[in-house]
């Protein structure tokens, strides 16, 4: 199974065309009205403090159950957008035109920036309730899942093999039928990953989720995000393990309860109709399939599903042949209309916004601060590669050891850097340490195992007559890591350093303003431009650090990693 | 003087997962003397890769000795060197630095390692290709550049691991007659070939002499000189009279070892991945003119397209089945086997059923004990297990699912793949 990086690399332009300065705008625009909204009704959250959080360990199960829910909800509710929108841009040539790029602005947007301009208006939804804070803290989950199971699913659609369509199309299948019954299973295997990504992911804003503070707007909801973010301000280092280990707990349950019976069945539908040996087992889906009881539960939907198939009559015809160019016309006419009256309302509501705004100096500081998150991702980026890439040749090398090594990263890609805001203020403050260098090893904290995992993916699929071959003609030392091991693993490691890095951006909201009780630690970086505007409910400097982080992550995609990945797809990718 | 290369009492043997051990090759004597091309024939599963990567150094023996001009090989010798089946080219490196890649190993210096590099390019006829990337070729122009690379290291032994197997026949009999005219014009660096092959022309058409392999565990069973003179003629009598032998060989082989066995299978008898729908193509093929029931092997072979590696194990469960009897280089469809290749898919499937339940134990064991339960079913491991205590784990794992597709053919019993459960229960 490819797995490919969590962004577009479908285009090879480097400029920018017309349509990703529309779905910038849009972008923009749609963030300033929340901003703007969020203004006006930001009050104090009274109601959910009435039921304080306790740190006493006898809570943990209460609070995980909760935080566990929350995310299978994220989980669903990503889900349905993924089959929807990734199903619309890879369908419709028309609206993938600006779905595609708008995706692309989305998982460039650092997810915490999004929380402090929507948290405000989710609470609007239902005032005063419990309910708007479960909303905004499910959507900042969201926000942190759907990305890149969209972009999967719509590479995946996109790759659909034209024999499977054909014989879908003999069958008589229509649309919905083909999607379910041909789309989806072929999409499956990269869909499963992603999920599992998506999922550290959520993990690793947890905190930042379920602690919520903006200005003077503030809520804690009760999860094991809001106890790390309560142990960390009482300083109750035994809190901290006692929520290391109740992360352990929910992430050991939804591995074997949900994804590892997911990658198993999900191997089912594999393109390659080769048997392997290390067919994924899942003893949880070995059950299932086992029990009378099971199959009896899913006999009524798998019926409800073959009704649906039925609704609408079998379709023989071709595709694009019974297209009526008038229709076709006015559907464009129309379309471009709707796209415009939405660009033009953005571009308001940004003039309306910048109108009050700031000095063109605090732009200027904003990129400065940028650059030097920019150049500390980069640095960390590198370091990480120097130390993992190694190590994971040397693993996926070794499939024993790979079988072992692969787990631990995936739970490690889950901790969330705020588990490590103790030692890093100890260490810094103990030390007296310059901040700005010694707070970036947390921006890479969660990320490094995504080129961890991609180079052992890597070095794993080298043929054995490869290595033969170059140990035959004694090909050692530097000669071996520079003509055999690092061309074969660079493909992977592309699209690995290509997750990190957007990740690494991400993370910087955390990782560059980092507390411990009442000591704060910031180091210079638009991370902690945004987190303290977040603080201060500053929502000019939050809008204008959100369109510059990105900015800065959009076009480093576009002149840097993309150009990148191609490279590595051209010259180094084994057939 | 002194041979090449000296194997002495060769045994190989892998740990297998549950214990014990799984023996590939026991007790190879080989030799290689100056100028002599050594064909290792044998089906796939005999060991003879094994022994190549033996005598490369990329794996150790069990136990016996491995010499190389007097010393013992204990890691890849600079003097040996490999072409194989795949190619193994770097897609990353262009044709020049992947030749140049065995050069740079040695740390020669970079102007003997360009012109060295050249010459054996040149010598192999790819001058022109040598900035292309091995994606932009053909499979014969990415052959040569694998025997381009052995060669420029001027090995004194050059191994062959099945190198013409992934061509076609045109680009391989055109590739097998360059190499040849090489090697008898003197051209080549090496002193010594050593080709491994499942294919019995080829074998007979390049050696000197060919050792036969027999499977499980790999041993050479004997040895065939080709006093041929070069160039040889495929349609040479004495050619096709050293194939016949060869085919004889291999079959009477089997056929000995089938009756000291007691000539029945037994709950423990390994079945390879043969389909009943291939037997019944060779069946109808066998009962159809000219042949009426009987064969030469490699006559109908070559009329079937069909290498050893792929008509033997058919041949070998028809006559397990007792469809058919082997020996002395023939097949002879029994009275069972002309009945089964006459009648209708029904009462096909009906006489199939039959000799299962007579002649392959396993069928009949897992039907016997779906019958025996209440539930009339059994999970996939309860035989699996079974089976392990008789092979290895690989080996159990076919074994096992040749029997569920010949017992789906005969309707004897069905399996379920997502739970793992054999049953009584016909979808119908």
């Amino acid at each position: 199974m490819r797995i490919l990086p969590p962004v577009s690399i479908e285009a090879r332009r480097l400029l920018p065309s017309g349509w990703d300065v529309l779905a910038a705008l849009l972008v923009l625009g749609f963030i300033v009205a929340f901003a703007e909204a969020s203004k006006l009704l930001a009050q104090p959250l009274t109601l959910l403090t009435a039921q304080p959080l306790s740190l006493a360990p006898s809570h943990l199960p209460e609070y995980a159950l909760r935080t566990a829910l929350r995310m299978l909800i994220a989980m669903v509710v990503s889900l349905g957008f993924t089959f929807t929108y990734a199903t619309l841009a890879a369908k419709s040539a028309r609206a993938s035109a600006l779905l595609i790029p708008l995706l692309d602005i989305l998982q460039s947007l650092p997810i915490l920036g999004f929380i402090s301009v929507t948290v405000v208006f989710f609470l609007s939804l239902s005032p005063g309730k419990i309910l708007g804070a479960e909303i905004a803290c499910v959507f900042v989950l969201f926000t942190s899942q759907a990305w890149n199971m969209a972009f999967s699913f719509y590479q995946s659609l996109r790759t659909v093999p034209p024999e499977l369509i054909e014989a879908g199309r003999m069958f008589g299948l229509n649309g919905w039928a083909r999607f379910w019954r041909i789309e989806v299973p072929f999409a499956m295997p990269p869909l499963v990953w992603n999920m599992m990504m998506s999922m550290s992911g959520g993990w690793f804003f947890i905190v930042a989720s379920e602690a919520i503070s903006v200005g003077k707007t503030s809520f804690a909801l009760p999860g094991i995000g809001s106890y790390i973010a309560l142990a960390i301000a009482h300083k109750d280092l035994n809190a901290i393990f006692w929520a290391i280990g109740a992360m352990l707990v929910v992430i050991l349950i939804y591995d074997q309860l949900m994804f590892r019976p997911l990658v198993a069945w999900a191997y089912r539908f594999r393109i390659d109709q080769e048997q392997s040996d290390d067919e994924p087992e899942s003893w949880m889906l070995t059950m299932f399939r086992r029990t009378r009881l099971f199959n009896m539960a899913s006999a009524p939907f798998d019926a409800f599903m073959h009704w649906t198939y039925r609704l609408q009559p079998p379709s023989h015809g071709q595709s694009g042949a019974n297209a009526n160019p008038v229709v076709s016309r006015l559907a464009n006419l129309s379309w471009t209309f709707i796209v415009m009256a939405l660009v033009a309302f953005a571009v308001w509501r940004i003039y309306l916004f910048t109108g009050a705004a700031l000095p063109f100096s605090e732009v200027v500081k904003a990129f400065g601060l940028g650059f030097l998150t920019m150049i500390r991702v980069f640095v960390l980026i590198a370091v990480a590669s120097a130390i993992w890439t190694p190590i994971g040749i040397y693993v996926g090398l070794r499939p024993k050891l790979a079988g072992i090594v692969q787990p631990v990263a995936q739970f490690l890609a889950a901790f969330p850097a705020n588990l490590l805001f103790p030692v890093a203020v100890y260490a810094i403050v103990t030390y007296s340490l310059n901040p700005d260098i010694w707070l970036s090893p947390l921006m890479v904290l969660g990320t490094q195992w995504y080129i961890l995992f991609n180079v052992i993916a890597g070095a794993s699929t080298l043929p054995r007559e490869l290595r033969d071959a170059g140990t035959n003609f004694g090909v050692g030392g530097w000669l071996w890591w520079r003509k055999i091991a690092l061309p074969a693993v660079f493909p992977f490691y592309v699209t690995g350093a290509i997750t990190a890095s957007g990740g690494s951006w991400n993370a910087a909201i955390v990782a560059e303003w980092v507390n411990w009780g009442s000591r704060n630690i910031q180091a210079h970086g638009l991370g902690s431009y945004i987190q303290n505007a977040t603080v201060a409910g500053d929502f000019h400097r939050i809008v204008l650090g959100i369109a510059v982080m990105a900015l800065m992550v959009t076009v480093i995609n576009r002149i840097f990693w993309r150009p990148l990945y191609w490279y590595a797809e051209r010259k180094y990718r084994l057939a | 003087m002194n041979a090449l290369l000296d194997l002495h009492d060769v045994r190989r043997a892998f740990p297998k997962s549950g214990g014990g051990e799984l023996l590939v090759l026991d007790g190879i004597d080989l030799t290689l003397k100056q100028g002599e091309i050594v064909g290792l024939l044998g089906r796939s599963g005999s060991g003879k890769s094994t022994l190549l990567r033996i005598i490369a150094g990329l794996s150790p023996p069990s136990s016996g000795s491995a010499i190389y001009l007097d010393k013992p090989i204990d890691g890849p010798a600079s003097g040996i060197a490999m072409v194989f089946q795949g190619f193994a080219l770097f897609p990353w490196l262009t044709v020049l630095e992947n030749v140049q890649l065995g050069l740079e190993a040695l740390k020669l210096p970079p102007a003997e390692i360009r012109t060295r590099a050249l010459a054996a390019i040149d010598l192999i006829g790819l001058d022109g290709y040598e900035s292309a990337y091995p994606r932009e070729l053909s499979g014969g122009m990415r052959q040569r550049v694998g025997f381009a690379r052995a060669l420029v290291v001027h090995p004194n032994i050059l191994l062959m691991d099945e190198p013409f197997s992934a061509l076609d026949v045109l680009t391989a009999e055109n590739l097998r007659t360059d190499l040849l005219e090489l090697w008898a014009e003197g051209d080549l660096p090496i002193k010594g070939i050593i080709l491994v092959t499942h294919n019995i022309e080829e074998a007979v058409l390049m050696c000197d002499r060919v050792l036969l392999f027999s499977t499980n565990p790999g041993k050479i069973v004997s040895e065939i000189p080709i006093a041929l003179r070069q160039p040889r003629d495929r349609n040479d009598p004495a050619f096709s009279a050293l194939v016949e032998r060869i085919y004889v060989e291999m079959t009477t082989r089997r056929a000995d070892r089938a009756a000291q066995k007691g000539d029945r299978a037994t709950l423990g008898t390994f079945l390879p991945r043969v389909s009943a729908s291939t037997m019944s193509g060779l069946a109808e093929a066998l009962i159809a003119p000219p042949y009426n029931g009987k064969a030469d092997l490699p006559e109908i072979a070559s009329e079937l397209q069909l290498e050893i590696d792929e008509l033997f194990p058919i041949a070998e469960a028809m006559q397990l089945l007792r469809l058919a009897e082997i020996g002395d280089g023939d097949i002879k469809l029994t009275e069972t086997g002309k009945r089964f290749a006459a009648e209708e898919i029904d009462e096909r499937k009906r006489i199939f059923a039959r000799l299962l339940i007579r002649y392959a134990p396993l069928a009949a064991h897992i039907r016997r004990v779906l019958d025996e339960r209440e539930s009339h079913t059994a999970p996939w491991h309860r035989f699996l297990d079974e089976l392990e205590d008789h092979m290895a784990e690989d080996a159990a794992d076919e074994t096992l699912r040749t029997v569920v597709a010949w017992a789906r053919f005969a309707e004897l019993f069905s399996y379920d793949d997502d739970s793992q459960m054999f049953s009584l229960e016909n979808p119908s």
